[in-house]
């Protein structure tokens, strides 16, 4: 399996966009940080950046390297390879290539010149979102035939889960916000892999006193090593369900 | 060697192949032949389990073949189309299929050498004719030395030295017991190759006969005319 991982991994460095995404990531978090004194607020902005930036190209990136690797799984396919192996090994390069991005691109700098338990989260987080991309990606691609499809899906994720999830949220609260809602609240937050990583990290960055009573009660939760230990596994069983929901499809798919 | 029971596959509304049952034995070749669209190359993703069947099963060796993939080491495939990775070079290809099957320690590299593949190993898989693109198809097909060997379409598109090569390998393959399916719309080069004619039609098997026994009951002498006319024959049938 790992031989297999090791030709689709140099597959993907072959083309530059990996090497160009960490790139565009060092760049911007160096920039936050000379642009502002402050490093906390320069996380702050790193962080609006990487929410946006990493979900989108994580999934992006994933269902288009999938459509052009359709030729490299059709002929492990007539070779005596497990299917799963096959499934397995260009999840372990995707993700691989990517959190080695990642983590040269904003991992390195955040820690050299923000070294404290905020960053850590920060560097947490955006790794969890980019496996819970990289996994709706491959979702997204398998089960679709044609690559323009595959990609319109995978924007609607992008799409669901950055802006109108959050939209749908904020209605919500505020249409109900006769109730106590805090709960609810905690658990409609878990739904979005985005919203959980934002969160964890603004609360961590210590300003949630500007989000009130229903701030309090997350700072409660969130704030304590169980709140980050709770945010993590949801985010974990975000890359997980994904998976294994992906795998049993591509089990069954006719190439 | 191979056992299809009952095979069915539907593509959406598209009965694709509908209860398809024959048995392929050693040492004798298939000549799989059929109208465009009637099924052929599915029959042939099912046995190498790329397609999976909605009913009926396959026993390779009287294992069924269902979520294994073990049993694909015996099997040699030279699909219709060949795709490759665009960016990998014809030597990396193949070291690699090399690299990931070091269970296998016999290969068989006269195809190799013969289509002379190491000389232009440089070449990237995108830059190649069509014809070329064969015949690192069929030298991959034949690399392990396997027992069966599906050829989809084998000569099409080769220069007559490659498909002289081709044939050549195939006729001292059938002395060595090992199974061959062979589709082809080109019957000439069936009529050399095979013993056995397997005729789909609209994903049915219409025919399921040795080549001798077909030609002694239609009384020709070539391969083209002799299918000619059994489907005659069948039409009139349908007719009546």
């Amino acid at each position: 399996m790992m031989k297999i991982a090791k030709y689709a991994l140099l597959d993907i460095l072959r083309n530059r966009f990996v090497l160009f995404y960490t790139f565009f990531l060092l760049l911007v978090s160096l920039s936050m940080f000379s642009l502002d004194s402050d490093s906390s607020k320069a996380t702050l902005s790193l962080l609006n950046i990487i929410l946006m930036v990493v979900p989108l190209v994580s999934i992006i990136f994933t269902t288009i390297h999938f459509f052009n690797s359709y030729e490299f799984i059709e002929l492990m396919l007539s070779q005596p390879i497990n299917r799963k192996a096959i499934f397995a090994s260009e999840f372990i390069a995707v993700s691989a290539a990517l959190c080695t991005s990642y983590l040269v691109g904003i991992g390195i700098p955040v820690l050299l010149l923000n070294n404290s338990a905020e960053s850590m989260v920060l560097i947490l987080s955006g790794l969890m979102l980019t496996l819970v991309f990289v996994a709706l990606g491959f979702a997204a691609s398998i089960s679709t035939r044609d690559k323009a499809k595959g990609i319109g899906v995978a924007l609607l994720f992008w799409f669901y889960f950055s802006l109108i999830y959050d939209g749908l949220l904020l209605y919500i609260i505020y249409s109900f916000s006769d109730y106590p809602l805090e709960k609810i609240t905690l658990m409609l937050v878990s739904l979005n892999p985005v919203d959980l990583a934002r969160i964890v990290i603004l609360l961590k960055l210590d300003i949630s006193a500007l989000m009130g009573y229903t701030g309090a009660f997350y700072k409660n939760f969130f704030g304590s090593s169980l709140g980050i230990l709770y945010s993590l596994g949801v985010l974990g069983l975000w890359v997980i369900i994904p998976f294994l929901i992906s795998i049993k499809v591509f089990l069954k798919k006719d190439i | 060697m191979i056992l299809v029971h009952e095979l069915t596959k539907n593509f959406g509304k598209l009965n694709v192949l509908q209860k398809i049952s024959t048995r392929l034995e050693g040492g004798i070749s298939y000549a799989l032949v059929g109208p465009n669209g009637s099924g052929k190359t599915t029959l042939i993703k099912c046995i190498l389990g790329m397609v999976i069947q909605d009913d009926g099963y396959i026993l390779v060796n009287d294992e069924p073949i269902l979520g294994k993939w073990e049993y694909r080491e015996n099997i040699g495939y030279m699909p219709q189309i060949g795709r490759y990775p665009d960016n990998m070079k014809i030597g990396q290809l193949l070291d690699m299929i090399l690299d990931i099957r070091p269970a296998q320690v016999t290969t068989d590299d006269d195809l190799i050498n013969e289509f002379g593949l190491r000389k232009i190993a440089d070449k990237r898989m995108h830059t190649l004719s069509g014809g070329t693109r064969q015949k690192v198809s069929a030298a991959l097909a034949f690399l392990f030395d396997p027992a069966i060997l599906i050829l989809d379409e084998p000569t099409a598109g080769l220069d007559p030295i490659a498909v002289e090569i081709i044939k050549e390998k195939i006729l001292s393959g059938k002395k060595k017991e090992k199974v061959f399916i062979i589709s082809s719309h080109i019957l000439s080069d069936l009529d050399e190759l095979s013993t056995h004619l397997l005729c789909l039609e609209d994903g049915k098997l219409l025919c399921d006969n040795s080549i001798e026994n077909l030609k002694e009951q239609t009384g020709e002498e070539k391969l083209g005319k002799a299918i000619a006319s059994m489907m005659k024959q069948n039409q009139t049938e349908f007719a009546l």
